[in-house]
């Protein structure tokens, strides 16, 4: 089976974030980066669907050239080889023209299943999974658990709300989006960081696989969330703040 | 020129967030001034429609069909399309649930259009919608306008309107079946199903002490306990943390657990992603413990204590213990 699991380098999970000058983006250039979570998860279960019927996993990434280090990560997990499609930044594109240049570096590919997380933990549009099945015509399903072969297609576990699931039955070729933490995820062996480093990586400029339409979205600007509450923050010695809190809820919230 | 609110239902019963939508709706046409217009699909849709009859309206789509009745995406996009491209709404507006996010977007790329998902506010500048939404996990506003030709799609998030504000009048309703044939529908859905009855009961609780990833280790689960216990709390979780077992998935608060409303939510070591804070915006009283000034967890709280948490809870277990 060839499965494609499309990953995205978003910046680490304790990130300070910055707002640039021109309120535009985030200032990308002091931040430590690292695979998004739930894309990590799509790689864990492409790599163990291959490893129970046979084929390969490629990694496709779109990103800055730094983004290397996270395609080297996943090689180093197992997966076979990598497409990296080199924009100028991760964090410009909304999902419609993202999607748009995977589905056209995937052109000559032709894989069976394709996985991605079901969101990015920084633009969070939770959609390039979805719209990447559209423009490539393929069958989806969203939020799924566990994957089983069935004849010649698949059956998918998807988690509903409120604690409800759902087993779907898909044909192939069909592009899934993964739900986080429904298995554990490997961690690269010294074999598998020394192999990474030979493994093919294909490269693709973005310009030769963007869509010239115009978009249909603009980031006018981002700021700071103002507060929505009025909250009381204490910050000092941690008996002190212990303390003043318990007083305020016993008899000011007067919820003890 | 108008707006289609698109909602979702089940056997005739509105999902929850079908109203706030509805109120969004209904706020951007009184803004904008255009009427707004409503679509619900599948079986029991003319209970639905009944149930949103009373509202100030234009007019409300009911659409069924043999192939809806149980829900897929190439489905959902083959009843809404011609819907769409026939009616020509300016806004098209959905409730952010699971089964949005698994077939607006692929509605909205059929369209040549981007959906913009999870908005939690706008304003109109020039007769045009500005729609805010969050990056990075709720750290981060973002502004975002439509560029092009109408249909602009949106969603919206758990909590951002208020179903309260929604205006009365009488609304038509106009059935629909829409051609959809067999081969259109290329995935093939099961019975839902749960995995096991739920023993916790997390909504009917005072007051819950809930851990994120800040505890860091599964060694660590106790400090908590002793905060529960010293408060007669129930213990409850983010995701991350029943995911990886260090407790049981029926303990899990947020979006894909339980939606709680305690007097008093004491956050430790929780960021507050989106996904978290839906399920916990009924709390009386939020309280979060983060060693993270800037987490998101603060914007909810009525007090918080910036400080390691391995140091403020043992504290915070002394303070209740005196009298």
């Amino acid at each position: 089976m060839k499965i494609v699991v499309a990953i995205k380098r978003v910046p680490a999970r304790d990130s300070q974030l910055k707002i640039n000058s021109t309120a535009s983006g985030i200032e990308e250039s002091d931040l430590s980066w690292e695979i998004n979570e739930p894309d990590a998860y799509a790689l864990e279960a492409g790599l163990q669907l291959r490893d129970r019927v046979s084929g390969e996993v490629i990694v496709l990434c779109a990103g800055p050239e730094a983004a290397t280090q996270s395609i080297r990560e996943a090689l180093a997990k197992g997966a076979d080889r990598a497409i990296h499609i080199e924009t100028t930044s991760s964090l410009t594109a909304d999902p419609l023209t993202l999607a748009g240049m995977m589905a056209k570096a995937l052109e000559s590919e032709k894989p069976d299943l394709i996985l991605t997380g079901l969101q990015s933990d920084d633009l969070g549009y939770g959609q390039t999974g979805v719209i990447l099945a559209q423009r490539m015509g393929l069958p989806h399903a969203t939020l799924i658990m566990n994957i089983e072969p069935a004849g010649t297609g698949i059956q998918v576990k998807r988690e509903l709300e409120d604690g409800w699931f759902q087993n779907v039955d898909l044909p192939l070729p069909a592009l899934l989006t993964i739900q986080s933490g429904a298995t554990r995820l490997r961690y690269a062996t010294l074999m598998g960081i020394k192999k990474a480093k030979t493994k093919e990586i294909r490269r693709v400029a973005a310009s030769d696989v963007n869509d010239p339409a115009a978009p249909r979205i603009r980031i006018n600007c981002i700021s700071l969330p103002e507060k929505t509450k009025h909250s009381q923050i204490f910050d000092g010695p941690a008996k002190e703040s212990a303390a003043k809190l318990v007083d305020k809820l016993r008899f000011e919230a007067r919820v003890l | 020129m108008s707006i289609l609110a698109i909602l979702e239902q089940r056997d005739g019963v509105l999902h929850r967030m079908s109203l706030e939508t509805l109120a969004a709706a209904q706020q951007w046409g009184a803004e904008l001034n255009v009427p707004v217009f409503a679509a619900l699909l599948g079986p029991g849709v003319d209970a639905a429609a009944q149930s949103i009859a009373a509202y100030k309206l234009e007019r409300i789509h009911t659409i069924d069909h043999d192939l809806l009745n149980d829900y897929t995406p190439d489905g959902y996009l083959a009843a809404l399309k011609p819907l769409i491209e026939q009616h020509k709404p300016r806004y098209v507006v959905f409730p952010h649930t699971y089964q949005v996010r698994d077939f607006a977007p692929a509605l909205a790329t059929a369209l040549d259009r981007v959906l913009v998902s999870d908005v939690i506010s706008h304003r109109v500048e020039n007769g045009a919608l500005i729609l805010t939404r969050q990056f990075f996990q709720g750290k981060i506003n973002a502004d975002v306008s439509f560029e092009g030709e109408a249909p602009y799609f949106a969603s919206i998030q758990a909590g951002a309107f208020r179903a309260d504000t929604l205006q009365p009048g009488s609304a038509a309703i106009e059935k629909t079946t829409p051609d959809i044939k067999p081969e259109q529908i290329r995935s093939k859905p099961s019975e839902r199903f749960r995995e096991s009855q739920r023993a916790v009961d997390l909504t009917a609780a005072d007051l819950i002490v809930s851990v994120g990833r800040g505890i860091r280790d599964a060694e660590n689960i106790p400090i908590v306990e002793k905060l529960a216990a010293a408060l007669g709390a129930e213990l409850a979780a983010s995701r991350p943390i029943c995911d990886a077992g260090w407790l049981p998935m029926e303990r899990q608060v947020g979006s894909s657990g339980q939606t709680v409303a305690p007097k008093l939510y004491l956050a430790v070591g929780i960021s507050g992603a989106i996904q978290h804070l839906v399920g916990i915006k009924g709390s009386k009283t939020i309280v979060a413990i983060n060693k993270d000034p800037e987490a998101p967890i603060f914007e909810v709280a009525d007090y918080g204590i910036v400080g390691d948490l391995f140091e403020v809870v043992p504290a915070l277990i002394e303070a209740l213990q005196k009298k």
